[in-house]
Parts: structure tokens; C-alpha cells; sequence
């Protein structure tokens, strides 16, 4: 039904229509008739961060762990500038976002007003698309367009930039029409490959699934899809750090997370399988250590909606372009329909040496003396959270790796991770977004305290809101990726990577009216965990560790797979060679 | 699905019609690409090949279907065949853009730039400059006692040429269109 109203009204009204229940925003002039309107309604309720940046990671989190996009409402210039590392961290992982930003009014675009910025511009490369809307008439189309583009194909961020005399003029409203756009990404995968891919899959000695984000993104049918084909032809699978959850980690074809700190079992798999299919990855620098010995002797197939991501870095045998759920469910049809045939005999040979390369038990570590290992805190984390209706979030750095080592998934969306863009910062606004999305969930942001320092000023957000997000920080005074990489790579010359004057977290979190818990002691570890549990709002828990401790196992950058330095019998220093010291 | 007629997520670039292994040979290669005629367009595109590191040696834009609001670009381009094969599907994610064609490999297509050139020179150079120009099917388009203008057509090569002979008679200012192009027959 069309309708007559002003631009203001339409933005909240096209928010009603395409079904958005939480906004994540910051108020300021060129935004102010759409606050007017935010404040005479009830259908959508607005969550006031303490910066952009906290309300964009918040909407991740959000879209990351329901599966619907998150939508973000900011004003002019330094309101969409901030927005920047948000928008670039959903571009690089793949997060539909719907961010709305005012503008100065058309007829002083150009001449440097107050808070003008070229949002347009600067946004161009760090947005699936961005529009700036000129015409009130034009200004419901234009957002329902933006929904469907952040959603259809490769899910990514996307701005609307409106002139506050756009959204004060009145204009027609129309509601959404699904076929009004000219975008229609291809979900459905080539059957010929996929037929090529079921022969392969036949005929597989020493096969591998190396699953992604993709997965995840493709929605829940996708998972369980994943989920009968691996069990259904028992062949080994791993995951990228963006695909954890997909399939779950008590499965017993699990074998961990593969790539630079991945699991040597999984690693070595991928360096020796002879058939090798990516469902919903990219072949990540992270994953696939220096390209010309990734995964030498393998048949490669790789399913996946974007055709850029095909032949970019690996060049691959059977290439699928298509949405995960619509290939598997295609590729699980055409293999039952030839017989449901493996190659057992292979397949147990293929386990078994896999099963070799478990024992090496890459993850083990021994918690000994009076100071907490990080490990130890995140392996006690697990085990007293397993069971709860659990979300975890991370921020980046070697906590969230050993996150993704020591914690497990069991389902997908329940992982929260800045992957592509390794954005320190992003976890604990992602984690209020989560703790909105999901109310009565146990939400957690396993953090750094470097990290967690950049978007601090986010508990606001969580007190005004009482929001009961738990802050696990793994607190070793140092910025520990950093300093890893000074000792692997710099001769033990640690160059700024100290976290010096520190604030007293329990002081902290009081003086913002949360609770702070402070713990130092391996045997007091447990109890405080569970108090933090049992505590009904937002926590700091100040987890002091281990200042030196190291991340692995590790490819060392300019390394292969099989080229793994383990825990204990690293000779750091010759790690790294010359040409694997220009790489990040 | 015609070669012609590939579609926005069609199965037609980088993960199809490989050639069998990607060489180290640099290619050029001629790309039509239709877009929205939208504001902010022409800077996708151009973003693209700067934001990720890839050539343009030319480009011309402009609206070619004023009531479907559509503009072609035509870029030549060179790199690797897998450059050649990102940039095509790099560019077929640009929301904005409806079609790609590679006219260098979709068979044979008719090339054409056009170019002005402003040579200066008296005597024998300035009538060389006209026996050349005649030879080569420039028209004069503008002349004082001192100067001409050529204006030429023709493939970029011709008109390199026509360039190296200008040259040595007194050429003091060009000015290149850049290419446009169109797949030959129907």
C-alpha cells in the first residue's frame, strides 16, 4: 500500500516492513527527524552505544548470531567515519549489515558544512554497495533494496546515506517488492560439477572437507546438510575460524581448526589428502601457509557463491559456484542416487594415519605453579559453560585463538570472531549485540586486555541496558601476538608491545556499576568462573596469566602445513626464514 | 546461455572457461562491462583496479541506453590469465554492473579510438605532415599558418603510427579518446 509521509517516517516504517526489531545507533543533527520518529513508536527498539564503531561490531554480533542482518543508524561525518572498521570488518567476514547514515541536506553537499564528510566515497571500497539519496521518492525503494542486497549471495555490509532535507520532505512510501531488483545472485550449483565432484568423492583414497564461513552464512539447513553428508560417507573434516560450529566439535570426524594456528591433525590432513573440498572457504592466507605447497598432492573442489573466490589464490579442479545448502543438498541427492559409494578400504587406511597424527595431542599443556595459563583458563572456561545455552565472542589476538583451539562448538552461530579483518575491538560490542539478540543466553567475550581496552567504552551500553555480558579477559600486561611475533621474528627486541598502566579492572567495572572479579590463582580459577556464571549482569573477570606464554602449534609464515613448530622443542629463533618475514 | 549474454552470477567467469593451466604470460585483454548509470559508478569500477593492484591501459565511459539508464565501459586491461579471470569476476560483483564481456576471448571483436593531434612546423615538415595525414586518413580540423590539427580514427595501433611519424614534423599535443569496442557480426 503506498502511502504519503515524510523520508524520516518512511526509514522507520521500511525498518517495521522488512521485520528489524533492534537498531544499534548515535544521535546527532543530520539524524535528528529519524530520532524524532524513533521516539514515537514501540515496533523497534534503539540501542545507544558510546561510539559507531560499537554500534556496527554490536550489529555483527547480532546478524552473526541469528542470521538476520543487523541494522545500525548513525549520524553525518565523524558518525560515519567511525562506522568505517565496522563496515570493513563485515565486508572481509561476509556479515549482512544495513547502515544508515544522515547526511548535511543536498543543496549543501560539496561546500564543507559542519560534520559533512563524502560518506559515499569513503565507504565505496569498504561496502557491498552504498547509495546516496538525493529524493524523499526515491528513499523506501532505496533501503528495501539495500536489505535485499546485504542479504542475497555473499551476505556484506551496505550503506544509505540521506540528506537530513530528504528525510524531513515528504515523499511516497511503497513496501517491499522481492522482485524489484536486477540482483540475483545464482544459488543453485552446476549439476555437471557437481556430478564430477560426487565421481571424485567415489573414488577418494585420502579425502578431506575443509569447510568455511560460507556454511555458516548459508543458514542452519546448510549445517545440517553438512552434517549427514560427513557422517554419511565418513570423511574427515576441518574448519576455518569463521566455519566453527557448522559442524560440531564432539563430532568424531572433527579434526579441529586447520590453518596457522590450526591443529597439527588437521594441518597434516590437508597437506597429505588426495581430494580436497572447500564448502564455503576462501583460501585464506591464514589457511593455506605459502600457496605453492598448500595441499600438493590433491584434487581440488571448491563450492562457493562468489565467483571472485574461485581460482583467487588456489586454482582448483571442480570449481561450484552456488549457495552451500542448495550444492550439498544437490550433491548429497546425486551421491545416494549412483549408491552411496566410498572407498572404505581406503577411508580406514586414510583414518588411521589420522589418527597417528591425534596423538600427537597438539593442545596439550601442563598448568603448574601459582600463575594461570591461558590455556588452562579457557579449558576451565569450556568445562563449566559447556552445558549452557552458551555464544561466545572474541576480540584478536592469541586469546581468541586459543579460544578457537580449547573451546568447542556444537552448532552453528554461536561463534563470534573477527576473521578477515582481525579487528581488536570488535568482540565486546559484539558481544552486547549477541546479549540482545539472544536475552536469556549465557553471552561471553573472550578477550585480551589490549583488545578489550579499544571498545571499553562500550560498558555503558551494557550497564544502561542490563545487558549480562561476561568480559573473560586473559590479562598478561602484553599485546601477546605482537610480542610472539617480536620474539619468533625480531630478536626478543619487544617494541611497544607492553600494556602499561593499566587500569584496575574491578575498579572499573564498579565505578561503571558492574561487577569486577579479579582472579590470580590457578586453585581460586573455578570458583570465580562460577561466580561470574551466577552474577545477573554485566562482569569483568580480570583473569591475570601467564605473561610469555606462546601460541600453538604454528605454521611460521612462508612455511607449509606439514612445517608446524609445536610447544616445546621450538628453536624460535630460526622459525621464520628472510622471505616469510615480509608476510603478516 | 550465450557467451554474449553472461549474466551477473552466471557460471561464466573465473570458475569456468579456464584455460588448462594459468600461464606467467601477460595478456591484454579488452573488457566490455554494462553498468547502471548511476552516480559513484565509474569510481567502483576504477576503485576495483586501483584498491587491488590491476592495470588499466584505457578506458572510455558513456550512456549507451538513455531509458534503461545503462553506460559501457570499455577498459583494456593486461595481466596473467588469472588476473585476467579475478578482474572479470571481480568486477561481476559490483552491484552495479549488469554484464561482463571479455571481447577478447568471445571471439572477434572491431576496435576504434579516436585521437587529435596538434603538430606545428613550417616548410617541408608541415607538408610531410599533411602527405602522412592524407596516407594515414586523418582530417584537418583546425589550421592556422603554422599549425593543423589532425583528427584520426582507427585501431590504437594505427594511431600509435600515426603518432612515432608526427613526431619528427613538430607534434607538440595529442589527445586520445581511448578505446571503444564491439564484438564483430551478430
Amino acid at each position: 500500500m503506498k502511502r504519503q509521509m515524510t523520508g524520516a517516517k518512511m526509514i522507520v516504517q521500511a525498518l517495521i516492513d522488512q521485520g528489524v526489531d533492534t537498531v544499534f545507533g548515535y544521535p546527532g543533527g543530520a539524524v535528528l527527524p529519524i530520532y524524532d520518529e524513533v521516539f514515537q513508536q514501540n515496533s523497534i527498539k534503539h540501542i545507544l552505544v558510546r561510539h559507531e564503531q560499537g554500534a556496527v561490531h554490536a550489529a555483527e554480533g547480532y546478524a552473526r548470531s541469528t542470521g538476520k542482518p543487523g541494522v545500525v543508524l548513525v549520524t553525518s561525518g565523524p558518525g560515519a567515519t567511525n562506522a568505517v572498521t565496522g563496515l570493513t570488518d563485515a565486508l572481509m567476514d561476509s556479515i549482512p549489515i544495513i547502515v544508515l547514515t544522515g547526511q548535511v541536506p543536498t543543496f549543501m553537499i560539496g561546500s564543507d558544512a559542519f560534520q559533512e564528510a563524502d560518506t559515499v566515497g569513503i565507504t565505496r571500497p569498504c561496502t557491498k554497495h552504498n547509495w546516496l539519496v538525493k529524493e524523499t521518492d526515491r528513499l523506501a525503494a532505496t533501503i528495501h533494496e539495500a536489505f535485499h542486497v546485504a542479504t542475497a549471495g555473499r551476505p556484506g555490509p551496505v550503506l544509505v546515506d540521506i540528506p537530513k532535507d530528504v528525510q524531513f520532505a515528504t515523499g511516497t512510501y511503497a513496501p517491499p517488492s522481492p522482485s524489484a531488483s536486477h540482483y540475483q545472485p545464482k544459488v543453485k550449483g552446476d549439476l555437471e560439477e557437481i556430478t564430477e565432484l560426487v565421481a571424485a568423492i567415489e573414488k577418494a583414497k585420502r579425502p578431506v572437507f575443509y569447510t568455511g564461513g560460507g556454511v555458516i552464512n548459508s543458514g542452519p539447513g546448510a549445517s545440517q546438510l553438512l552434517r549427514e553428508l560427513v557422517e554419511a560417507t565418513g570423511f574427515p573434516i576441518t574448519s576455518t575460524l569463521m566455519g566453527l560450529g557448522a559442524y560440531p566439535a564432539s563430532g568424531d570426524k572433527w579434526l579441529g581448526m586447520l590453518g596457522m594456528h590450526g591443529l597439527y591433525e588437521a594441518n597434516m590432513t590437508m597437506h597429505g589428502c588426495d581430494l580436497l573440498i572447500n564448502i564455503g572457504a576462501r583460501f585464506d592466507d591464514r589457511i593455506t601457509g605459502v600457496v605453492d605447497m598448500f595441499s600438493p598432492k590433491s584434487k581440488k573442489a571448491h563450492i562457493d557463491i562468489d565467483a571472485s573466490s574461485i581460482n583467487k589464490v588456489i586454482r582448483v579442479d571442480i570449481p561450484i559456484l552456488g549457495d552451500v545448502g542448495h550444492v550439498l543438498e544437490d550433491l548429497l541427492k546425486i551421491w545416494k542416487s549412483r549408491g552411496r559409494k566410498t572407498d572404505k578400504e581406503a577411508l580406514g587406511k586414510w583414518w588411521s594415519q589420522i589418527n597417528e597424527w591425534r596423538q600427537m595431542d597438539c593442545l596439550k599443556f601442563k598448568q603448574t605453579g601459582n600463575t594461570i595459563k591461558p590455556q588452562y583458563a579457557l579449558d576451565r572456561l569450556e568445562a563449566l559453560t559447556k552445558d549452557h545455552d552458551r555464544y561466545i565472542c572474541t576480540e584478536v589476538g592469541q586469546h581468541q585463538m586459543w579460544a578457537a583451539q580449547y573451546m568447542g562448538f556444537e552448532d552453528p552461530n554461536r561463534w563470534m570472531t573477527s576473521g578477515g579483518l582481525g579487528t581488536m575491538g570488535y568482540g565486546f560490542p559484539a558481544s552486547i549485540g549477541v546479549q540482545m539478540a539472544h536475552p536469556e543466553a549465557l553471552v561471553i567475550n573472550v578477550a585480551g586486555e589490549a583488545s578489550w581496552l579499544m571498545n571499553m567504552q562500550e560498558m555503558g551500553t551494557a550497564v544502561q541496558y542490563n545487558l549480562p555480558v561476561k568480559q573473560f579477559i586473559l590479562n598478561n600486561e602484553r599485546l601477546g601476538m605482537v610480542r610472539q611475533w617480536q620474539e619468533l621474528l625480531h630478536g626478543e627486541r619487544y617494541s611497544q608491545s607492553w600494556s602499561e598502566a593499566l587500569p584496575d579492572f574491578v575498579k572499573l567495572a564498579e565505578a561503571f556499576g558492574a561487577k569486577g572479579i579479579l582472579c590470580q590463582d590457578p586453585a581460586d580459577l573455578d570458583d570465580a568462573i562460577m561466580e561470574m556464571l551466577n552474577h545477573d549482569g554485566p562482569v569483568i573477570f580480570d583473569c591475570v596469566v601467564e605473561k610469555h606464554e606462546n601460541c600453538y602449534p604454528m605454521i611460521p609464515s612462508g612455511k607449509a602445513h606439514n612445517e608446524m613448530i609445536m610447544g616445546e622443542n621450538v628453536d624460535t629463533q630460526m622459525a621464520i626464514d628472510k622471505d616469510g618475514a615480509v608476510l603478516v | 546461455m550465450s557467451a554474449l549474454k553472461i549474466k551477473k552470477g552466471a557460471t561464466s567467469h573465473s570458475a569456468y572457461n579456464l584455460r588448462p593451466n594459468f600461464s606467467d604470460v601477460i595478456e591484454r585483454h579488452t573488457l566490455a562491462v554494462l553498468v547502471e548509470n548511476e552516480p559513484g559508478v565509474l569510481a567502483r569500477v576504477i576503485g576495483l583496479f586501483s584498491g587491488r593492484g590491476y592495470n588499466i591501459d584505457s578506458l572510455t565511459v558513456a550512456e549507451v541506453d538513455h531509458t534503461g539508464h545503462l553506460s559501457r565501459i570499455t577498459i583494456v586491461t593486461s595481466g596473467t590469465p588469472q588476473v585476467i579471470e579475478q578482474i572479470k569476476a571481480q568486477l561481476g560483483r559490483i552491484i552495479a554492473v549488469h554484464d561482463v564481456h571479455d571481447l577478447t576471448v568471445e571471439g572477434a571483436s572491431v576496435e576504434r579510438e579516436l585521437a587529435m593531434f596538434k603538430v606545428a612546423g613550417k616548410g617541408d615538415n608541415r607538408v610531410e605532415a599533411l602527405r602522412l595525414a592524407d596516407i594515414f586518413r586523418a582530417n584537418v580540423v583546425d589550421s592556422t599558418l603554422e599549425s593543423f590539427v589532425f583528427e584520426i580514427t582507427g585501431a590504437p595501433d594505427k594511431i600509435d603510427a600515426f603518432a612515432d611519424l608526427m613526431r619528427p614534423l613538430g607534434l607538440i599535443e595529442v589527445a586520445r579518446t581511448g578505446v571503444a569496442a564491439l564484438q564483430r557480426g551478430d
